[in-house]
């Protein structure tokens, strides 16, 4: 843990702040810049902050390295998944028009889906080989 | 205009050309992969160039990002952004993936240099 | 965006662009001439902030931002992390550079000379624009609801191939996970080498 207090103070009043922004870009990229892969490295940056100041030992307590190989398989998963849904639904491979009565609005619904799968796994992956890597010294 | 399309054209292979630089020239690892690393944002940047739209002479629907807008109908071109956008985040999961390989080798070697490297194999 | 702009606007696009550019020359140089590998890491931020800014200007807003959060902020970090583990001085060389250099100025005539053929820049009937973007951008926002181009493209339109890049991503984090995620087993042996 870093000693500095005015770090210490500083990373925790920026961290939430900055997981909120990472959630705003998560489900904001339908209209602005943003999407799942620039969310998902947001997010996992506001962890990497706090492993940076209070140590990788406590980040991998707050964030235990068993989820995070959930959360990494989940992301595809979910991915896939709605391809298959709509597989199912009667429409092609990641067809989203299936998903409602009017296609545009099936195809927001896959989209905003699909983005979150890849939120998940990208914010999980970076986050889980940061803390691979800067673990591995101690 | 011209001069100004080219002169990015050119920064491109001048950084490209200076990735390539880093990855031959140097015994590093390390210094080799942010080689490569300034070589892929070359490109990248390449693609970006390219994807550019500005219409000559106009007043204001002259191209803009590729977000619709009430008023405006140029827009730059989407497709080498998405290309691009998800490049980069592959390009940092491959550097991931070389930056874990060295420090293995760093483990196994005690070293991150070309040479030294050689040199304990051989023994 | 620069959403509006007329004759000076633009003038001022190109003079940030050009701008931009040549510090994006100079910080690249001192990447490849120093030997301190933090400095070098550190310089690596500031490069991808400066190309983030560019592509800003360029008009890909989604890029620029993407890069301004991994190139600046994660690739910085994990470089960070590995330098620390694998010592900070990058040894000085043993050949000269005449080899490297010859080769790479070779490579880069040739290629700067090819770039005398590429379409001028930012002409709307380029012949990447001419493709499938025209598509795009007439009807995407009808067929999907979502504003964001980039976004449209990239979730409903090429599915498959981000379906692809989420995959490559996942296996990198698995790969990383094997390479460092185990103990380290042959710790006291490296110690004793050291």
């Amino acid at each position: 843990m870093s000693d500095l207090l005015i770090l210490r103070i500083v990373a925790k009043l920026l961290i939430p702040y900055i997981l909120l922004f990472g959630l705003y870009v998560q489900t904001h990229g339908d209209f602005g810049p943003g999407g799942g892969f620039q969310a998902g490295v947001i997010f996992a940056s506001g962890f990497i902050l706090y492993a940076l100041v209070f140590g990788v030992a406590n980040a991998r307590r707050v964030v235990p390295p068993r989820l995070m190989a959930t959360l990494i398989a989940l992301g595809v998963l979910l991915f896939a998944g709605v391809g298959l849904a709509a597989l199912l639904m009667g429409g092609n491979y990641l067809e989203y028009a299936v998903f409602a009565d009017q296609p545009a609005r099936g195809n927001h619904i896959g989209i905003w889906l699909v983005e979150l799968g890849v939120g998940i796994t990208v914010s999980a992956v970076m986050l889980t080989i940061f803390l691979t890597i800067a673990g591995r010294g101690r | 205009m011209d001069v100004i399309g080219h002169y990015n054209y050119w920064v491109s292979i001048v950084l490209m050309m200076a990735g390539f630089y880093m990855v031959i020239a140097s015994a590093n690892l390390v210094k080799k992969l942010v080689g490569l690393n300034v070589f892929q944002t070359a490109v990248f940047l390449l693609y970006i160039t390219m994807s550019k739209v500005s219409v000559p002479d106009c007043a204001i629907d002259c191209g803009t990002a590729p977000i619709f807008k009430e008023g405006f109908t140029v827009y730059s071109n989407p497709l080498p952004s998405v290309l691009i956008l998800t490049a980069i985040v592959v390009s940092v999961s491959t550097t991931a993936v070389a930056l874990a390989i060295i420090v293995r080798i760093k483990e196994a070697y005690g070293s991150v240099e070309e040479d030294e490297m050689l040199r304990r194999d051989g023994e | 965006m620069d959403q509006g702009q007329g004759k000076g606007p633009r003038l001022i696009t190109a003079v940030h662009d050009i701008l931009l550019l040549t510090l994006l020359l100079v910080t690249t140089v001192a990447v490849v001439r120093l030997r301190n590998l933090v400095a070098v890491v550190m310089l690596l931020g500031l490069y991808s902030l400066l190309m983030a800014a560019v592509w800003l200007v360029l008009d890909a807003v989604d890029v620029a931002f993407t890069e301004a959060a991994v190139g600046a902020g994660i690739t910085t970090f994990l470089l960070l992390a590995a330098v620390l583990l694998t010592g900070q001085e990058e040894k000085p060389p043993r050949r000269g550079p005449i080899g490297p250099l010859l080769i790479v100025a070779a490579t880069g005539a040739v290629l700067l000379y090819a770039t005398a053929d590429m379409p001028p820049f930012g002409a709307p009937d380029n012949p990447i624009h001419r493709h499938v973007a025209p598509y795009y951008i007439d009807r995407s926002l009808d067929e999907t609801g979502v504003p964001n181009m980039v976004t449209a493209v990239l979730a409903s339109y090429r599915g498959y191939d981000t379906l692809g890049e989420t995959t490559v991503i996942f296996t990198a984090g698995v790969a990383v996970l094997v390479l460092l995620g185990g103990r380290r087993r042959r710790e006291d042996e490296i110690e004793e080498d050291e």
